[in-house]
């Protein structure tokens, strides 16, 4: 009898405990709204990657990984409610591809021992890890986009972009206007002329501000849109006969169906990114078999290889490749949020880990530290072919102006300490 | 010609087609308000909706697909066939004349006689209703939509004004193509309630339901009728948004824009919903050609509103709305 109790008593307390054997990571998703189209295949990419890594693997260091996903509809309120919603899961860590929902979510995150990884968006300056401990936005910011896209145009033009015009169209929110600052920093020590052309949300009105880039006959245009702004932008572009190959986008603005409602008239656009293009990579014929054939898939399946399946699908791979790092600092296989933000900390990512994970040359090889959680800021650039409907590498990954960048994060990272009363760390 | 007016000319005509392209809009509203008092908030909605559903029939897409496949374990998508446009919009007119029935017969029916705040209340569920189930049934990618309207610049003005002014001028074949179709729809709607028996039995539902009834017509039919043209009207305003950029859930939020034009124009007057439009088109594009360089850019959004609260302070009832006096 007694052993009778004390075998349910186990057994109770074991069903109420917390799943210990899980290693959860929340997916902050937006399948739903005027950003879904960008959302949806970067979630599915996110997730089948996890699934991928349980499927073949069993998960992590023998763990299995659960994600839960939460639909933000890229609404800031959302997304603050579905953090608190599932921090308490033990969260390992928060990618909300929003830059909104970062800037709300960074002290919440620091305050609970949580680390949020903004690939490629959310506060540029959380690069500096001396000032945001829990914040990582390797392998590149918005600041090296903007640098990288005037580092490819002094390219093509010899090295030299005094006297040209280049115009800046953005979506008129925070995270349209991050390069702001950088591009015109830039504009003094290479002497072209900037102009800032803002499109209010969601964007699917441009009219003025392609009837001033007629007007104003800029010799080249980068765009920081999303959603339907990047449609609206590249069809009003192709209707004034704006040169597509003087068009650039950010890594926001590159995806295919940016492109695809203008048809061949996009054909020449350019765009820029940190990630690597199509289904070439032997990682592809693992997410076939054990994730899309065994219809595990977190969407249609259809979305392989697209720009934002793969960013999410990278994402994913940063991510368990920290979790790898953490369970081999602590030595555990049952890692907290705070040991993954140590893995992530001590993140390093050479050609032969990606290669050995099937993803050769997927992004480019850093290594994180204290002081740098931005990674090293290298930027390609890719081009549509329209009649292929294909991106197409014009630029392998390069290096951006690190003088003018890092003078940029320093001065707002020690703003944002300053406000926060932060002590530097690392020393 | 100073250059600065030379460009000021072009934005207005500019600001004019985008006009056209609000009233568009605005005329769903206008038309359902007129009928049975309702601010049908879902009209944006219904211009995805109707947009979504003509690209998944031309495409031959199979509707709920994902739901079907979830549920079966099989894997269909598409039917294997294409159907030209014009026999698509017919289908998509008949799916909206559906839309049409089911929404009175399922939701307006049961709220006769409520408070104007219920029915707009009811709308707004339809609206978030109608946004999941066209998202289930034709999945919310980024949708191409091509009916063979043309688009780009129009040689004929570029040369023309080019010739005159020594700059040419950039109008969109899409906008001149939407003008057209709004001046026939303005047209065909005007005749349809002027000297048909239906469009009478509509003008007689809009002044006074009670004696509408007691001369034996009949509002259900009446409404559906009404619901039915504004689900024509939010075919025609999501085909031309649609074609710009794609059919995508933004086309919805494109209800945003016609609220100041019927703030202008007033709520019941169709010649309102496009002189509104017109006026919201011009002023805003106006207002960020002179006067946004100056302040950052990005006006257009909130001029529209400021432009249509100004109107209000002068004509609350807009400029052609009815002027309604309560006595107490």
């Amino acid at each position: 009898m007694n052993k009778t109790l004390a075998t349910m008593a186990l057994g109770a307390l074991m069903a109420a405990g917390p799943a210990l054997a899980d290693l959860v990571i929340p997916d902050l998703s937006y399948r739903t709204g005027p950003y879904a189209a960008g959302g949806i295949p970067f979630s599915d990419g996110y997730n089948d990657y996890f699934t991928l890594l349980n499927e073949r693997d069993g998960g992590i260091g023998g763990v299995p990984v659960r994600v839960i996903e939460c639909e933000t509809g890229y609404n800031t309120e959302k997304g603050v409610e579905c953090y608190e919603a599932t921090k308490g899961e033990g969260a390992l860590v928060y990618q909300p591809l929003s830059t909104g929902i970062t800037y709300q979510l960074i002290p919440k995150v620091t305050a609970d021992n949580i680390p949020l990884h903004t690939m490629g968006y959310g506060r540029t300056s959380a690069a500096n890890g001396t000032v945001f401990s829990h914040v990582f936005n390797y392998p590149a910011n918005y600041w090296n986009g903007a640098s990288g896209a005037i580092n490819y145009l002094l390219e093509e033009n010899g090295g030299d972009l005094s006297g040209k015009k280049i115009a800046l169209i953005y979506h008129n929110s925070a995270y349209g206007k991050e390069p702001i600052r950088t591009l015109e920093d830039l504009s003094e020590k290479h002497g072209y002329e900037l102009a800032l052309l803002p499109v209010d949300h969601p964007g699917q009105e441009q009219k003025s501000q392609w009837l001033q880039i007629r007007r104003d006959r800029p010799d080249y245009v980068i765009m920081w849109g999303w959603g339907v702004m990047n449609q609206v932008a590249v069809q009003e572009a192709a209707n004034i006969r704006f040169p597509m190959e003087n068009f650039i986008g950010v890594w926001w603005s590159g995806a295919e169906f940016d492109v695809e409602p203008a048809g061949e008239k996009a054909n020449g656009y350019k765009a820029l990114t940190f990630t690597g293009l199509g289904m070439d990579y032997p990682v592809y014929e693992d997410l076939q078999k054990h994730v899309v054939d065994a219809g595990k898939a977190a969407g249609a399946g259809d979305q392989l290889g697209a720009v934002q399946y793969n960013r999410g699908l990278y994402a994913a791979m940063l991510a368990s490749e920290a979790i790898k790092t953490a369970q081999e600092i602590h030595g555990t296989a049952d890692i907290t949020p705070a040991m993954m933000r140590d893995g992530m900390e001590a993140l390093e990512m050479t050609n032969a880990k990606m290669d050995a994970l099937g993803m050769a040359g997927f992004g480019p090889e850093f290594t994180v530290t204290c002081e740098n959680h931005g990674g090293p800021g290298l930027v390609g650039v890719v081009q549509w072919d329209a009649s292929a409907k294909t991106w197409n590498t014009v630029q392998d990954f390069k290096p951006t102006d690190v003088e003018v960048i890092g003078a940029l994060i320093d001065e707002d990272s020690a703003a944002y300490a300053a406000e926060n009363n932060i002590e530097a760390r690392c020393n | 010609m100073p250059e600065q007016l030379v460009f000021a000319m072009e934005v207005i005509l500019n600001g004019l087609m985008a006009g056209v392209l609000y009233a568009l809009v605005a005329l769903g509203f206008v038309l359902i308000y007129k009928a049975s008092g309702i601010f049908n908030y879902a009209q944006g909605v219904m211009a995805l909706f109707a947009a979504m559903t003509l690209v998944g029939i031309m495409n031959g897409q199979v509707p709920f697909a994902h739901l079907i496949n979830a549920t079966f374990g099989t894997h269909i998508h598409y039917f294997g066939w294409n159907v030209p446009a014009l026999l698509a919009i017919l289908l998509t007119m008949g799916v909206m004349v559906l839309l049409a029935w089911a929404v009175q017969r399922f939701v307006m029916r049961h709220l006769v006689g409520q408070e104007p705040i219920i029915l707009f209340m009811a709308t707004i569920g339809l609206a978030y209703f109608l946004e999941g189930v066209a998202d289930l049934m034709w999945g919310s990618e980024i949708k191409t939509l091509d009916v063979g309207l043309p688009q780009g610049i129009n040689l004929w003005i570029d040369e023309s004004t080019y010739n005159i002014f020594g700059y040419g001028f950039f109008i969109d074949n899409l906008d001149i193509v939407a003008t057209i179709i709004a001046a026939l729809l303005v047209a065909a709607l005007v005749a349809f309630s002027q000297y048909t028996k239906q469009g009478r039995a509509m003008r007689a539902v809009a002044d006074d339901h009670q004696a509408a009834l007691s001369v034996g017509i009949s509002l259900n039919f009446i409404w559906i009728m009404v619901w039915s043209v504004a689900g024509f009207v939010a075919l025609v305003a999501g085909i031309m948004w649609g074609t710009k950029s794609g059919v995508q859930f933004s086309l919805s939020l494109i209800a945003l824009k016609a609220l100041p034009v019927l703030m202008l124009g007033g709520f019941t007057s169709i010649p309102g919903a496009i002189v509104g439009g017109l006026i919201i088109g011009v002023g805003e594009k106006l207002f960020e050609f002179a006067i946004g360089p100056m302040v950052g850019g990005a006006t257009e959004n909130w001029f529209a509103y400021v432009l249509a609260l100004i109107f209000l302070v002068f004509r609350p009832q807009g400029l052609f709305g009815e002027k309604i006096i309560e006595r107490v």
